[in-house]
C-alpha cells in the first residue's frame, strides 16, 4: 500500500495525526510553515493541568515520527488542486500527490493589538499570556520592560474571546485555566507579588482545573469579576487599569506593575485560502466547518478531506490528540474503501 | 359669448373646483394663522422686524428657486429635477399666463378664479382675437410641459432607478388618492380642451391637433361636458385631498422659507414651528437611500420620511424615533432643508430615563492645572494610541500641556444628548464645565469630535475649543512642526460629528496634506458616511454596525489608499473591528510618522556620513 495522506500543519494535532498513519501503513507529507514542528504548544512553558513542561510533550510526539513521514519544514502551503479523484499539494513550488487530506492547520492567538484600549503594543508593560509563557522559559520569571521584577500584576481574562465588538463571540475555553496556572507561577516565582485576575466566569471544565484555582486562591491570587475597560502608562512604565468590580457594582481602578493579557484563540487567516481551494466554508466563528458536529467531527463536507485540532475552534491538547486518532481512522477507512 | 359683457359667465361643473379652493384657501390661511400665533414674542418680533428688510426678497427668491425651480432636486438628478420643476413651475406657469390671457381678452377685468382654469370653455374663439394664436400656443405649450413632468411622475412608480432614487416613500392610501387626482388633472384638463378645440375647431397646435383628430371618430359632443366636469372635479378633489396629505407641503413650504429666512429656528423643544417643518415635507423619500441604515442594512421603513409622517399625524413609535444614528446624512440631502435632526433629537427627550440625582456619586475627578488643556475624552482613552501620537506631537512642539483627563474623566455628555437623555446630560456638563474652568486653561484640545461638538454647542466655555487635527495644522503653521511629505496615499474619512456637526472640513486635509497625497472618495465632507460607530443609536447588534463599517470602508479605500485617516477615536475603533487587512490610522498617528520619518532622515544621513569617512 502506498498511498498517501497530505497533514497541514505540524502541531500536536499533525503530529499525532502523522504518527497515527503511519502506524496505519500510510505515507504522509507533513507541511508546517515553521521552521520547527510543535506548533504553539511547542512555544510554551509549561501545561496546565499538571504543569509538566510543553517539550516533554513535544518531544514525546516528535520522537515517534517515523521515516515513513516526510516532514517538510517552512513549508507554505499555496495551492490544493483535485486531479482524477486525488489532490496535488503544492508548497514552495513544489507540488505533491495526496490521496487524502487532513487539515491541521491550527489557529493564530488573537492579535492584541485590536483590542486597542488594552494599550499592547502601545505600553511597554502590557504582555500577552505567550509572552509571559517564554518570560517563565527564560528567566524563570516575568520581568519588566526595564529588567525590574513586577510586583504588582493584573491578568487579564477573556481578550479576544466572547466579545462581539472584535468579532470574537465564541468563548477560547483554555484561557481560564491557563490565567489560573499562570497567576500560580507567578506567585510562586515571586511569592510577594499581588496578582489580580480580571474575568467574566470562570470556565474550569477539565479535570484538575477547579483544582488548579482552588490553589490559586490559597496563594493569595485575587480574582475579580469584572472586564477590563481602559488601560493607560503611568510614570516609571507602570499602567494604569480601569475596570468595573461587577460584585460589588463599583468602578475600580488599579496602577500595576505589568498587564498580563489572556489571548483568546483565532482562526489562522491562512487556512481561509486552503479552504477555498477545496470548495469549503468556515463556520460562524471563522473557524473549519465540521460535517457533523457531534457525530463526524472529524469529516468536513469535501471527499477525502478531514480536519482535526484547533483548527475546527479552541481546543485543548487532549482534545486534540483524540480528534488526531479519529481523523486518522477516518482517512483509513476512505482511503481502504475507495 | 361676449366676455367684456358686464355679465360674468356661470356654469354648475365650475362647481367642485370652486368649493375645493375655498376649503382649502381657509385651511391654509387658518393653519398659517394658527401656528404664527403660537409663536413665541422673540419669534414673532423676527417676523415683523423681517418682513420690512432685505430677507423679504430674499425669501422670494428662495421660493422661486426652490419650490418652483427645485433646484436642490436638480442638484441631486437632473430628470427628478425635470419631473418635479415641470409639476410645480409649469403648474404655476399655467396659472400665471392664465390669468393674463382672461384679464387681456377681458380688458382687465378681475374675474372669479374658475374663468381662467376654464377659460376655453367659455370663450371657443381666441384664435381670431388679437395675440389669440400667441396665447392658445403658449397655453399648449406650457400643458405639454406639465404633461412631460406627469408622465416622468407615472415613469418613476414603476422604475425610479433613472431617476436617481433606489427606493421611493410607500405612501398611505389617502395620499394616493391625492396622487391619482393630482395625476388625473392635468390629462382631463387636455382631454376638455381638446374635446372644446375639435368640436370648435380652436385651441393651440396640440389641443387643436387632438380635437380635430377625435372628430374623425367619436361623437364630441358627447363628451363636451362630461370632460369638464371631470376637469374640475379632479381638481376640486385633489384640493379637498391637500391639508390631510404629503401635498399639504406645496403652501407650507412657501411660509417656511420665509419663516426661516426671518431667523426661526427650531427649539430645545417642539414648537408650532415644528408643525410648519412636518407639514412641509413632501414625503419624496430623497432621505431613504441618504440613510445607510437602509442601503447597508436594508431597514427602509424607518427613515426621516416615515418618522415625519407619524410625527405630523400622531406619535412615532419607539422603534422610529430610535431608528437613527444621528448622522445628519438626510438633514444634508433634504430638498426642504427640514431640520429632521432637531425634530427627532427633541423627540428623543420625551422620554428621560435618569434621575435628577443620577450622578451625584461623580465627584473624585479633578482636572489637573494647566496652560493648553488637553482632554482625550471616554473615546480617546479607548484608542491610546491616538492621545499618545498627540501628546508626543505636543512634546516635539514644545507645547505647555497638560492632559487633564490623563486619570479619568466624566462623559462629555454628548452621547447623553443624542439618545434624548438632555437631564442627565446636563448634569454631566454642569460638573464638566466647573472642572475645566478650575484648571485654569486658556486653550482646551480634544481628540474627540464627539466632545468638541457638545464643548463648542453647550459648554459655552470662555476659552477657545479645538479638535487636535485643527491645533495640529495650527502649530504646523507657527512652524513649531515640522513634517515631511511622502508619496503615502491617504483617504481621510470626515466623522459625522466633526465635518455635518462641527463643519470642520478643511483642517484636517490641509494638515494630512503635510504628509502625504490625499485621495478624495466618493462621499466626502458633508455626505461623507456613517462609520457605524455612532453613539446616537441603540438598537443595532454589532455585527449590524460591522456591516456599515465595511461598507463605508470599502468606498473609502476605493482610491486605493495606503492608509484609511479619521480624526475620531470611534471611528477609528469601529473601522479597525470591521476591518483586519485596511489600514486605519488617526490623523495624529500619521503626523507623527511625518514627523519621525524626517527625524530618521538626519539619523541616517549621520550614519552615512559616518559610514562615508570610515571607508
Amino acid at each position: 500500500m502506498n498511498k498517501i495522506v497530505a497533514v497541514i500543519g505540524g502541531g500536536v494535532a499533525g503530529l499525532e495525526t502523522s504518527i497515527q498513519l503511519e502506524k496505519l501503513g500510510y505515507k504522509v507529507n507533513l507541511y508546517e510553515k515553521d521552521s520547527e514542528l510543535g506548533g504553539h504548544a511547542g512555544k510554551w512553558d509549561r501545561l496546565f493541568p499538571n504543569r509538566r513542561h510543553a517539550t516533554e510533550v513535544i518531544d514525546s510526539l516528535t520522537s515517534r515520527i517515523k521515516d515513513k513521514v516526510q516532514i517538510n519544514l517552512v513549508a507554505t502551503v499555496n495551492q490544493i488542486k483535485r486531479e482524477n479523484g486525488s489532490f496535488l499539494v503544492e508548497a514552495n513550488g513544489k507540488s505533491q500527490k495526496a490521496d487524502a487530506i487532513v487539515l491541521t492547520t491550527g489557529f493564530e492567538l488573537f492579535p492584541a493589538s485590536k483590542k486597542e484600549e488594552y494599550g499592547y503594543g502601545i505600553f511597554d508593560n502590557v504582555i500577552t499570556s505567550a509572552e509571559l509563557e517564554k518570560m517563565f522559559a527564560d528567566h524563570g520569571k516575568p520581568q519588566s520592560t526595564t529588567g525590574k521584577t513586577p510586583e504588582k500584576i493584573a491578568i487579564i481574562h477573556c481578550v479576544g474571546s466572547r466579545d462581539e465588538k472584535v468579532n470574537r463571540p465564541y468563548c477560547s475555553k483554555v484561557c481560564c485555566v491557563t490565567a489560573v496556572k499562570q497567576a500560580i507561577e507567578i506567585k510562586e516565582a515571586i511569592p510577594t507579588a499581588e496578582v489580580y485576575c480580571f474575568y467574566m466566569d470562570l470556565r474550569m471544565f477539565g479535570p484538575g482545573y477547579e483544582d488548579l484555582y482552588k490553589e490559586a486562591q490559597v496563594k493569595g491570587v485575587n480574582f475579580i469579576r469584572g472586564r477590563l475597560s481602559e488601560t493607560s502608562e503611568m510614570e516609571g512604565s507602570r499602567v494604569l487599569i480601569k475596570a468595573e468590580d461587577t460584585l460589588s457594582s463599583k468602578p475600580l481602578k488599579m496602577t500595576v506593575d505589568m498587564v498580563v493579557l489572556m489571548v483568546g484563540m483565532s482562526p489562522l487567516p491562512s487556512t481561509e485560502k486552503i479552504l477555498k481551494d477545496l470548495e469549503l466554508s468556515p463556520n460562524n466563528d471563522g473557524f473549519v466547518q465540521v460535517k457533523d458536529y457531534h457525530l463526524e467531527p472529524t469529516h468536513t463536507k469535501a471527499e477525502g478531506v478531514f480536519v482535526a485540532g484547533a483548527c475546527t475552534g479552541p481546543n485543548n491538547i487532549t482534545d486534540s490528540v483524540n480528534a488526531a486518532h479519529s481523523a486518522a481512522l477516518e482517512v483509513h477507512k476512505y482511503l481502504t474503501s475507495k | 359669448m361676449d366676455l367684456h359683457a358686464i355679465q360674468i359667465p356661470f356654469h354648475p361643473f365650475v362647481l367642485p373646483f370652486t368649493i375645493g379652493l375655498i376649503f382649502v384657501a381657509f385651511y391654509i390661511i387658518g393653519k398659517w394663522i394658527y401656528w404664527v400665533s403660537r409663536f413665541s414674542w422673540e419669534d414673532k418680533k423676527k417676523i415683523f422686524v423681517g418682513l420690512f428688510s432685505l430677507k423679504t426678497p430674499q425669501a422670494i427668491w428662495e421660493v422661486f428657486m426652490e419650490s418652483l425651480l427645485h433646484r436642490k432636486v436638480f442638484q441631486r438628478n437632473t430628470l427628478l429635477g425635470y419631473m418635479h420643476m415641470s409639476l410645480a413651475f409649469g403648474w404655476f406657469l399655467l396659472i400665471i399666463m392664465g390669468n393674463l390671457e382672461t384679464r387681456f381678452f377681458t380688458h382687465g377685468r378681475i374675474n372669479p378664479p374658475y374663468i381662467p382654469i376654464f377659460f376655453e370653455f367659455f370663450e371657443h374663439n381666441l384664435v381670431s382675437l388679437d395675440y389669440g394664436r400667441f396665447f392658445t400656443f403658449t397655453m399648449d405649450l406650457l400643458l405639454l410641459f406639465v404633461l412631460s413632468g406627469v408622465g416622468l411622475a407615472y415613469f418613476k412608480r414603476f422604475r425610479s432607478k433613472p431617476l436617481g432614487m433606489k427606493n421611493t416613500t410607500k405612501h398611505s392610501t389617502i395620499d394616493r388618492l391625492a396622487l391619482t387626482a393630482l395625476w388625473l388633472i392635468f390629462p382631463l384638463r387636455l382631454l376638455a380642451e381638446s374635446v372644446t378645440a375639435g368640436l370648435y375647431d380652436a385651441g393651440g397646435f396640440i389641443t387643436n391637433s387632438i380635437g380635430a383628430f377625435m372628430m374623425t371618430f367619436l361623437p364630441l359632443h358627447n363628451f363636451y361636458y362630461a370632460s369638464w366636469w371631470a376637469y374640475s372635479f379632479a381638481l376640486g378633489a385633489f384640493f379637498v385631498f391637500v391639508p390631510f396629505t404629503r401635498y399639504m407641503h406645496i403652501p407650507t413650504e412657501i411660509l417656511l422659507i420665509f419663516l426661516r429666512k426671518y431667523g426661526i429656528a427650531e427649539k430645545n423643544i417642539h414648537s408650532t414651528y415644528t408643525q410648519v417643518e412636518l407639514s412641509s415635507c413632501s414625503r419624496c423619500g430623497i432621505c431613504i437611500d441618504a440613510c445607510q441604515l437602509g442601503s447597508d442594512l436594508g431597514i427602509v421603513s424607518t427613515q426621516s420620511t416615515y418618522f415625519i409622517k407619524s410625527m405630523r399625524y400622531d406619535k412615532p413609535s419607539e422603534m422610529l424615533v430610535d431608528s437613527c444614528m444621528a448622522c445628519n446624512r438626510c438633514d444634508q440631502v433634504c430638498p426642504v432643508g427640514i431640520d429632521i435632526a432637531s425634530i427627532r433629537a427633541n423627540e428623543r427627550k420625551m422620554i428621560q430615563l435618569f434621575q435628577e440625582n443620577s450622578y451625584k456619586y461623580i465627584n473624585g475627578y479633578e482636572y489637573r492645572k494647566a496652560k493648553v488643556a488637553y482632554f482625550a475624552g471616554c473615546m480617546g482613552h479607548l484608542t491610546p494610541s491616538v492621545y499618545k501620537a498627540t501628546l508626543a506631537l505636543f512634546e516635539k512642539a514644545g507645547v505647555d500641556y497638560n492632559f487633564i483627563d490623563r486619570d479619568g474623566s466624566i462623559c462629555c455628555g454628548r452621547p447623553l444628548q443624542l439618545t434624548g437623555q438632555e437631564d442627565a446630560a446636563k448634569q454631566l456638563i454642569e460638573k464638566n464645565i466647573k472642572l475645566i474652568e478650575n484648571c485654569g486653561a486658556t486653550v482646551l484640545v480634544t481628540s474627540c469630535p464627539i466632545c468638541a461638538k457638545v464643548f463648542t454647542d453647550s459648554y459655552k466655555l470662555k476659552i477657545p475649543i479645538y479638535h487636535h487635527s485643527q491645533y495640529l495644522l495650527k502649530l504646523a503653521k507657527e512652524s513649531k512642526l515640522q513634517f515631511e511629505k511622502s508619496d503615502i496615499q491617504i483617504t481621510y474619512h470626515d466623522p459625522c460629528e466633526l465635518g455635518r456637526g462641527l463643519g470642520i472640513y478643511e483642517e484636517p486635509r490641509e494638515l494630512l496634506s503635510l504628509a502625504g497625497n490625499l485621495i478624495e472618495s466618493n462621499n466626502s465632507r458633508e455626505n461623507s458616511l456613517c462609520c457605524g460607530g455612532s453613539l446616537g443609536i441603540t438598537n443595532l447588534t454589532q455585527e449590524q454596525r460591522n456591516t456599515i463599517a465595511s461598507i463605508t470602508l470599502s468606498e473609502l479605500a476605493v482610491g486605493k489608499a495606503d492608509v484609511v485617516a479619521t480624526a475620531c477615536p470611534l471611528c477609528k475603533k469601529t473601522f479597525k473591528s470591521a476591518s483586519e487587512d485596511i489600514r486605519i490610522a488617526d490623523i495624529s498617528e500619521i503626523m507623527l510618522g511625518a514627523v519621525q520619518k524626517s527625524a530618521n532622515k538626519l539619523i541616517s544621513k549621520e550614519v552615512n556620513k559616518s559610514v562615508i569617512i570610515n571607508n
